[in-house]
């Protein structure tokens, strides 16, 4: 553990602690805010109950297929679009202001293609993960060093054996920033859709605890979901710096 | 004008593309673009959209102000202490990975319905960008200028804003194109969930009725709007990166 580690923790702690405090002493209000202890050991009683297990599941289930497609289609869209040059010098302005649109006004149109569930869902979630995933592959291929291709040629390697063994390596941590990215957007998107419109998930959830007034699941959902993300992350974050050291060696 | 040819044949392949989809699909669940751009502009004629158009920009123009105010003070300060900035980054990526409507409820209890709560959202989502770009950028930036700054003997607020500021306008011009598209996003929302007034209101409004054209009408305005303001950034972001 460095200082910094120790000083965050520290923080989120002293963070934690304090809102703690607060609401303990009710300088906020009981119906404003429960306090973390409680929303940690009501979404323990909860997850151990097996209540909300079917939206968890759902969720969950979205956000997974949600990533595997974009990852996959918006890696071969990638290499697709980067193999034409042309093409490519056509769709880059678009690229650009891809993320300026708020992709989830077309919730509803989706809504009426695939109906309420799981295909409207996922649609939306790939919809704003999969440029993600295109950009970062591009990127990759852009940065491979010349002086690799030149080796593999020196080599004899074939082109499917260039591509496994020089590109793809060479290619890979930009690779992940875009997997990191396509993570974070399906995460946004599944959550998001399921608040906005749907009959089940742990966006739902939320949305319907919250017109019921029932400010302890509410919360133990809200800290579910932030637990969610914060370890999703630490895992992604952890092969990325050891995908990034192995590229400074 | 060679250069946006293929990218004008690219838009009007897609707007076929959106076409043939219309036609596959049936107009119950996807208006034509050229319906979409009628019913748009028949809109344009009503006072309601104005009142709505105007809701959505006073909240955004407040939003804004805010997250690119704060988001510059926040990462020049970050980005000046190396150890709070290191501290604070991991934290901070964080906070921009969480989809932020599920603390929604939690911002219609501090902020109550209306105005605030919106302005609150759209700054929730477009602070954190602004504040990364700016605090990467102070980083980034060549120690030299400081040391000639302090060889000047420059007062602090004299080398913020003939040395620093213009040192790092770059980035922070890519961050806040970053930040105006997610605060608008935020806006939008929040509109969505707690308000009676705004084009996410209407587009929300026109879901419950299942009116596909004045939904497709909205996404297009706004769409529209998105991409005429992102171009110009990105033309002041080159320019800039040219200097």
């Amino acid at each position: 553990m460095n200082t910094e580690s120790v000083l965050r923790s520290a923080l989120v702690a002293g963070f934690i602690g304090l809102i703690e405090l607060l609401c303990r002493t009710h300088v906020i209000p009981q119906s404003v805010l429960i306090p973390p202890s409680l929303m940690f050991t009501h979404l323990v009683a909860l997850v151990s109950a097996g209540h909300y297990g079917n939206d968890i599941l759902f969720s969950f289930t979205n956000i997974l297929v949600a990533a595997f497609i974009a990852i996959i289609s918006g890696f071969f869209i990638g290499l697709a679009v980067h193999s034409m040059p042309r093409f490519r010098s056509a769709l880059e302005p678009l690229l650009a202001s891809y993320y300026a649109v708020p992709t989830f006004i077309f919730y509803p149109v989706f809504i009426v293609v695939f109906g309420v569930g799981h295909g409207s869902i996922i649609a939306i979630a790939v919809l704003l993960a999969i440029v993600a995933m295109i950009t970062a592959t591009l990127t990759g291929l852009d940065r491979i060093p010349p002086v690799l291709r030149k080796s593999a040629a020196v080599m004899r390697m074939s082109r499917l054996e260039t591509a496994w063994r020089v590109e793809l390596p060479a290619a890979l941590p930009y690779l992940f920033g875009g997997v990191k990215l396509a993570v974070a957007y399906s995460f946004i998107g599944v959550i998001a859709s399921e608040f906005i419109l749907s009959g089940a998930g742990i966006g739902y959830a939320i949305a319907f605890a919250y017109n019921n007034f029932e400010s302890n699941n509410m919360y133990a959902l809200m800290l579910l979901v932030l637990i969610s993300v914060t370890l999703i992350n630490a895992a992604l974050n952890f092969f990325d710096r050891r995908l990034q050291a192995r590229r400074q060696r | 004008m060679q250069r946006i040819l293929p990218t004008f044949l690219l838009v009007v392949a897609l707007i076929a593309a959106w076409q043939l989809l219309h036609l596959a699909i049936g107009a119950g669940a996807l208006t034509s673009p050229w319906m979409t751009l009628t019913h748009l502009v028949s809109m344009m004629g009503t006072a309601e959209l104005w009142a709505n158009i105007g809701e959505t920009a006073k909240a955004f123009a407040y939003a804004m102000s805010l997250a690119l105010i704060g988001g510059i003070v926040l990462g020049v300060l970050l980005g000046v202490n190396r150890l709070a900035g290191a501290v604070a980054e991991p934290i901070l990526l964080n906070l921009y990975a969480i989809p932020k409507v599920t603390l929604y409820p939690l911002v219609l209890l501090c902020f109550g319905l209306g105005l605030s709560s919106k302005v609150a959202f759209g700054v929730m989502h477009g602070l954190i960008p602004i504040l990364l770009f700016t605090m990467n950028a102070i980083r980034q930036m060549r120690p030299v200028y400081l040391r000639t700054a302090g060889t000047l003997r420059l007062t602090p607020l004299q080398s913020l804003f003939h040395v620093l500021l213009p040192a790092i306008l770059p980035e922070v011009v890519a961050g806040v194109r970053l930040g105006f598209a997610l605060t608008l996003l935020g806006v939008l929302i929040g509109e969505m969930f707690a308000s009676q007034r705004g084009l996410g209101y209407m587009a929300v409004n026109a879901m419950g009725l299942g009116d596909i054209p004045t939904i497709m009408a909205v996404a297009l305005l706004l769409t529209l709007i998105a991409v005429t303001c992102n171009s110009l950034m990105l033309m002041l972001d080159k320019k800039l990166q040219h200097r």
